[in-house]
């Protein structure tokens, strides 16, 4: 059996031509929403169109018009069916000081992983320098050559220092540190797709680092001068990459799966907006280590007393616990 | 499979064609191409700040080339419903994969994860995900439940084309008319009625022989007399044919 087109197409027109208004409407302003008596038309008009799809598909086998009426039953489908919250007018401030402390702390275990294998590599740097000084010249990556050499010699150097090696060029080094952390931190989270594999090795791999460097300067009893340059940024910058590191691991335990009973593409879906806050807060993190690092841990005494830089470092460190940890308002689920 | 398909609660069956990993490649190079040309001209516009201070200047110039290469996918994806330039261009568009609204962190996490797919370089790992996956889904796609499909343009069939209104021969006999919309499949006539609306796309010698071919084949479903088919042409045969096919009130009224 074949349909009149021509009659098929005078009667349904008027209403297609009704649900796209209305669909162009809700997709093109966040913040509009139907009434009762828009939503009960919005369902009518959904259901005629759902309807001239079916009997276009069956009877005629007309392909334009059977896409035409496709594209508006998918569109329309999405809009009903579509339980998520519809997104509301973003306030940076509320999304930083709620929603990111939340999502970290809801996967606390992922983070908690995440210093543990971070401290392993440490650990690992540490005894490798300790055990043969020469693997540190094989540990450091190129950009961080400078400090392949004497520890105690580039204290006396930046000690005796005259001028600000750093002199008009301290916006450009905190931009570049911005942006490089900024990069690290998304290729950790991004790795969560090998299963978790590439974090770990990333994270494992910074852990090495830092364990390699510090161990060589305590070694040449210059942890004051160590404490006094890496803490001030290293105690914002270090948790960053280790949130990325949870948002990481989060992914590899997501497609895993476990003892979970649901589906991966539920599962995937159901963490979206966690790793989005937690790579959106460390990555704010990330700023303001970068012009911390830039503007204030490049100044070494006796410009700046060491212990003031490092109590500087424990009062970052203590705030940023607090902010993480505080107590906040339970989550009001949109009505 | 190239099509993704959703059953709605009510029943309803609709699909999306899915892009090919080439189209999208090609979508990307566009895209390439734009965040060049937006980075240069950035830097050039950044450049004049280093009248004020060249160190402020490289710097903000710095933070604009990272929030482009990072920042312009999210952006216009999120602002153009899932389109950047080059899949506008391409016509293709990102969707959520069970058909429902296309979320922000949804976007950001599939651009975000793109770091992931560029590895080991030249998109290797998401380049093979994309040619293994059924539903051709690159890691970010994946983790995003997101997936690319083809935008074709769309538009309500010409029935101009048809020539409704004017005499029909074959209309002077109901039975046979009768006749051939029970001998004839909806294939058969979604083919005769493609014929017509295209024809200006054919070139004239295959547009004749067509219409020969099409003519021939209903005329051995049903056979006219020969008063109402002798003086009209293969094309106009078709169009006869057509106008009975989906014009069927016409005689009624």
């Amino acid at each position: 059996m074949i349909i009149d087109l021509q009659r098929f197409l005078d009667a349904g027109r008027p209403h297609w031509s009704e649900l796209e208004t209305m669909l162009t409407k809700l997709e093109t302003d966040a913040g509009y929403t139907l009434q009762f008596d828009q939503l009960r038309r919005f369902y009518a008009l959904y259901q005629r169109v759902s309807a001239d799809l079916a009997r276009v598909q069956t009877f005629a086998s007309e392909p334009e018009i059977c896409r035409y009426l496709e594209s508006l039953t998918g569109r329309a489908y999405a809009e009903i069916h579509e339980t998520r919250d519809r997104g509301t007018r973003f306030r940076l401030w509320a999304w930083f000081s709620q929603d990111f402390p939340r999502s970290f702390r809801k996967h606390i275990r992922a983070f908690q992983l995440s210093l543990l294998i971070t401290l392993v590599g440490t650990a690992f740097g540490a005894i490798a320098v300790g055990v043969d000084p020469d693997a540190k010249a094989a540990i450091l990556p190129e950009q961080f050559s400078h400090l392949a050499g004497d520890p105690a010699k580039r204290v006396h150097d930046e000690e005796t220092r005259k001028t600000d090696r750093f002199n008009h060029v301290k916006a450009t080094f905190a931009s570049s540190l911005m942006q490089n952390n900024i990069r690290v931190s998304i290729l950790t989270l991004a790795t969560g797709m090998t299963f978790g594999l590439g974090t770990i090795v990333l994270l494992f791999y910074n852990g090495v680092i830092l364990g390699a460097v510090a161990y060589d300067y305590i070694r040449a009893h210059q942890t004051a001068f160590l404490l006094g340059w890496i803490m001030p940024h290293g105690v914002i910058e270090i948790p960053s990459i280790l949130i990325a590191g949870q948002a990481g691991l989060l992914i590899g335990k997501t497609l895993i799966g476990g003892k979970e009973r649901s589906t991966l593409k539920s599962r995937l879906r159901a963490i979206g907006p966690d790793l989005l806050n937690l790579i959106g807060g460390a990555s704010l993190m990330l700023v303001w280590a970068g012009m911390v690092e830039s503007f204030f841990s490049q100044v070494h005494e006796p410009v700046m007393p060491y212990a003031a830089k490092i109590a500087f470092g424990f009062a970052e460190l203590t705030l940023l616990c607090w902010f993480l940890n505080r107590r906040i308002p339970r989550e009001v689920p949109a009505p | 499979m190239n099509e993704l398909r959703i059953k709605t609660p009510e029943g309803v069956l609709f699909s999306f064609p899915l892009a090919s990993p080439i189209v999208r490649f090609l979508a990307w190079t566009v895209d390439a191409a734009v965040m060049g040309a937006l980075s240069s001209i950035t830097g050039t516009c950044l450049g004049l700040l280093g009248v004020i201070s060249y160190d402020f200047a490289r710097a903000i110039t710095i933070i604009a080339y990272f929030a482009i290469s990072i920042g312009y996918g999210i952006a216009t994806e999120w602002y153009w419903r899932g389109q950047t330039v080059g899949k506008r261009l391409l016509r293709l568009r990102v969707v959520d994969e069970q058909g429902l609204r296309l979320n922000f962190s949804q976007i950001v996490i599939r651009n975000l994860l793109r770091a992931v797919d560029l590895l080991p370089g030249f998109y290797l790992f998401g380049g093979v995900t994309c040619l293994v996956s059924s539903r051709a889904q690159r890691l970010g796609d994946i983790a995003a439940s997101t997936v690319v499909i083809r935008v074709p343009s769309i538009a309500e069939p010409d029935l101009d084309q048809l020539a409704g209104g004017k005499f029909n021969s074959l209309r002077q006999y109901p039975h046979l008319e009768a006749r051939l919309r029970q001998r004839i499949s909806p294939l058969e006539a979604r083919v005769l009625l493609n014929a017509l609306l295209r024809r200006d796309d054919f070139e004239a010698a295959a547009r004749v022989n067509l219409f020969a071919e099409l003519a021939g084949h209903c005329r051995s479903l049903v056979h006219f007399p020969a008063e109402a088919t002798e003086t009209i042409a293969d094309e106009q045969y078709v169009r006869n044919v057509v106008d009975i096919l989906f014009r069927k009130q016409q005689a009624q009224r």
